[in-house]
């Protein structure tokens, strides 16, 4: 049993002809997490006493012919909340966080019949670009274990890479599930800002934070974002219109749209050639499917970084603010005050990335610095989103690489916080704009996988699955094996 | 130099973070560089232009307002480290002083 092998579509359909129960896939995937979990480090808990337990329940009471996800596992992001199960963020602040509820996305998979494994290793507090922020463990990627996986969603990315899960849920503020997703060869989703309720998730930057799913195929993904999208009271930024099926149409193929190519995107001088050839390769198999490819404009692509960068650290460092040593979380020893406590318990509670975000954002939002940090940071993101809704009065997706590089060596950048941003420069304008986007698997440079990412207007999931299934349908990188070569 | 290491124990004071004085060199000139690059915005003509503080342009969100129960207080207190007659115990605050808020 190799969930490399099979869509979800195909899971499904052997638990309802009984070829397999949820109990032999829980179990196979404990099984493959057994053998594979040490060189790539993706799991920092199990849950399996409560899995095994819920996919009896789920065998017991018969698999649902017309829900596709009931009885299939499913891995977590450490920052989405799992009653009763450890919940860190991979942070020394949470280490020994039990929530007592779900998150929405949570409860909505285990309404949909799905059981957690466990949950998965991530940057810090969501913040960075290789998980190699976490104060618990190294995640390596499955294809080169000698380099990252990517993050901040990068257990999550290299779980279902690896074969341990079929589907995984990342967190996405400024590329945290499609950088991930190109650097370990998958598809994975930031859908549009408000499609999915935050309730439960452990906010980061609270105007960009979107969950999404991890999957091998751009179906499989549209199904699990069906099960946990929609309007949650308990989420009043959550979309309040209707959720429509993301399947719908998916096969209607690409002849006739118009697919602009934002020429921002494509640095001709890149380091590594092999990712833009990758997507102008994809670029032209569209033109002969029927697509008519149109280059476009997004002007102020270049002010995504410094723009993302101070409203995500201003926000963020408001949010941390609840880590205070006192209600939950961590508390320093050496306290002889309230003041000690708060002080204390924060700067041995958080790691280094995480207070360099805080300082950042403390700066922007203080006295004197406001006007010209926070308030022009917050026009240059309606200007990028003005960039946005100007071309897609034109053109029906946007399509673009995910990353300027395949993954890097671990250690490549952790040393240099600034090229660890620069990593996620195609990546944070969607966020800033709050328009979907889903990276695929495209090509390969370096015998690493080339992610490209499939921009869609606001709310319009169901275009950007369609194309990037048209592609999908005509090509094999999905189906590609990682090697799991390399490492120590 | 966009920030200096006063500005850097200034700033860590608001956020109510302590920076060992052998790591705050090399975090005032981490963090230099990062305010150079998040200040290419002032090459940015915003005149005129309204901010974005939103990821979704949706205004006022209303409910029913109607009683519910919320999350169950014992359940609350589970990830609280000390606790005394029903409150969360902390060190005093007046007597021993220290805090400056």
């Amino acid at each position: 049993m190799n969930f490399l092998d099979y869509t979800l579509e195909e899971l499904h359909d052997k638990l309802v002809s009984k070829e397999l129960t949820a109990v032999d896939l829980v179990e196979a995937s404990y099984k493959r997490i057994e053998e594979t979990d040490e060189q790539v480090g993706a799991f920092l808990a199990l849950s399996k006493e409560e899995a095994l337990q819920a996919a009896r329940e789920t065998d017991e009471k018969g698999i649902d012919p017309n829900n596709v996800l009931s009885g299939l596992p499913v891995g977590i992001k450490d920052n989405i909340l799992t009653k009763g199960v450890t919940t860190t963020a991979s942070s020394k602040m949470l280490e020994d966080f039990v929530p007592v509820y779900d998150a929405t996305a949570t409860e909505k998979l285990k309404g949909a019949g799905m059981i957690s494994v466990g949950k998965l290793n991530m940057d810090e507090f969501a913040m960075g670009g290789s998980t190699e922020n976490s104060a618990f463990k190294l995640t390596r990627n499955p294809w080169d274990l000698s380099k990252v996986p990517g993050g901040s969603s990068g257990g999550s990315a290299a779980a279902v890479a690896a074969g341990q899960v079929p589907v995984s849920l990342g967190s996405d503020t400024g590329g945290s599930v499609r950088e991930p997703a190109a650097f370990t060869g998958l598809v994975g989703v930031k859908p549009t800002y408000g499609r999915v309720s935050r309730y439960g998730l452990i906010a980061f930057g609270s105007s960009l934070d979107q969950i999404g799913p991890f999957t091998r195929t751009v179906k499989d993904n549209a199904l699990v974002l069906n099960a946990i999208s929609g309007h949650d009271p308990k989420d009043s930024t959550s979309y309040n219109g209707e959720t429509p099926d993301f399947t719908e149409g998916i096969d209607k193929g690409v002849k006739g749209l118009r697919i602009g190519v934002p020429k921002e995107y494509f640095n001709e001088d890149a380091k590594e050639t092999g990712v833009i050839e990758s997507v102008r390769n994809a670029l032209k198999l569209y033109e002969e499917l029927g697509a008519e490819i149109v280059e476009v404009s997004l002007p102020h692509s270049r002010y995504g970084i410094p723009a993302y960068y101070i409203i995500a650290s201003s926000e963020a460092s408001s949010n941390l603010q609840r880590f205070d040593g006192i209600r939950y979380g961590y508390r320093s020893e050496n306290v002889s005050s309230l003041e000690d406590i708060y002080v204390k318990s924060r700067s041995e509670g958080f790691g280094l990335e995480v207070k360099r975000r805080i300082m950042l954002g403390t700066f922007s939002l203080s006295s004197g610095f406001y006007d010209a940090h926070f308030k022009k940071a917050a026009q240059a993101r309606t200007l990028i989103r003005n960039d946005f809704d100007t071309v897609f009065a034109d053109v029906d997706v946007l399509v673009a690489p995910t990353t300027t590089t395949t993954a890097f060596e671990i250690g490549g950048k952790i040393d240099d916080p600034l090229a660890m941003y620069m990593s996620d420069i195609l990546t944070v304008p969607v966020n800033l704009a709050g328009v979907p986007s889903l990276s695929i698997p495209c090509g390969f440079s370096n015998d690493m996988p080339v992610g490209m990412q499939i921009i869609s207007k606001h709310f319009d999931e169901q275009m950007m699955y369609r194309v990037a299934y048209a592609f999908e349908k005509e090509t094999d990188f999905h189906t590609k094996k990682p090697a799991f070569k390399g490492g120590e | 130099m966009a920030i200096n290491e006063e500005t850097v124990k200034q700033v860590a004071k608001l956020a109510k973070l302590e920076i060992e004085e052998e790591d705050i060199h090399t975090f005032t000139k981490e963090m230099d560089s990062i305010i150079e690059m998040v200040e290419q915005l002032e090459g940015l003509d915003t005149e005129g232009i309204e901010g974005t503080y939103h990821g979704l342009n949706q205004h006022n969100v209303w409910r029913e307002d109607k009683a519910s129960n919320g999350t169950d207080r014992e359940d609350l207190f589970k990830n609280v480290k000390t606790r005394k007659d029903g409150y969360i115990e902390v060190p005093a605050m007046f007597d021993n002083g220290g805090s400056e808020a």
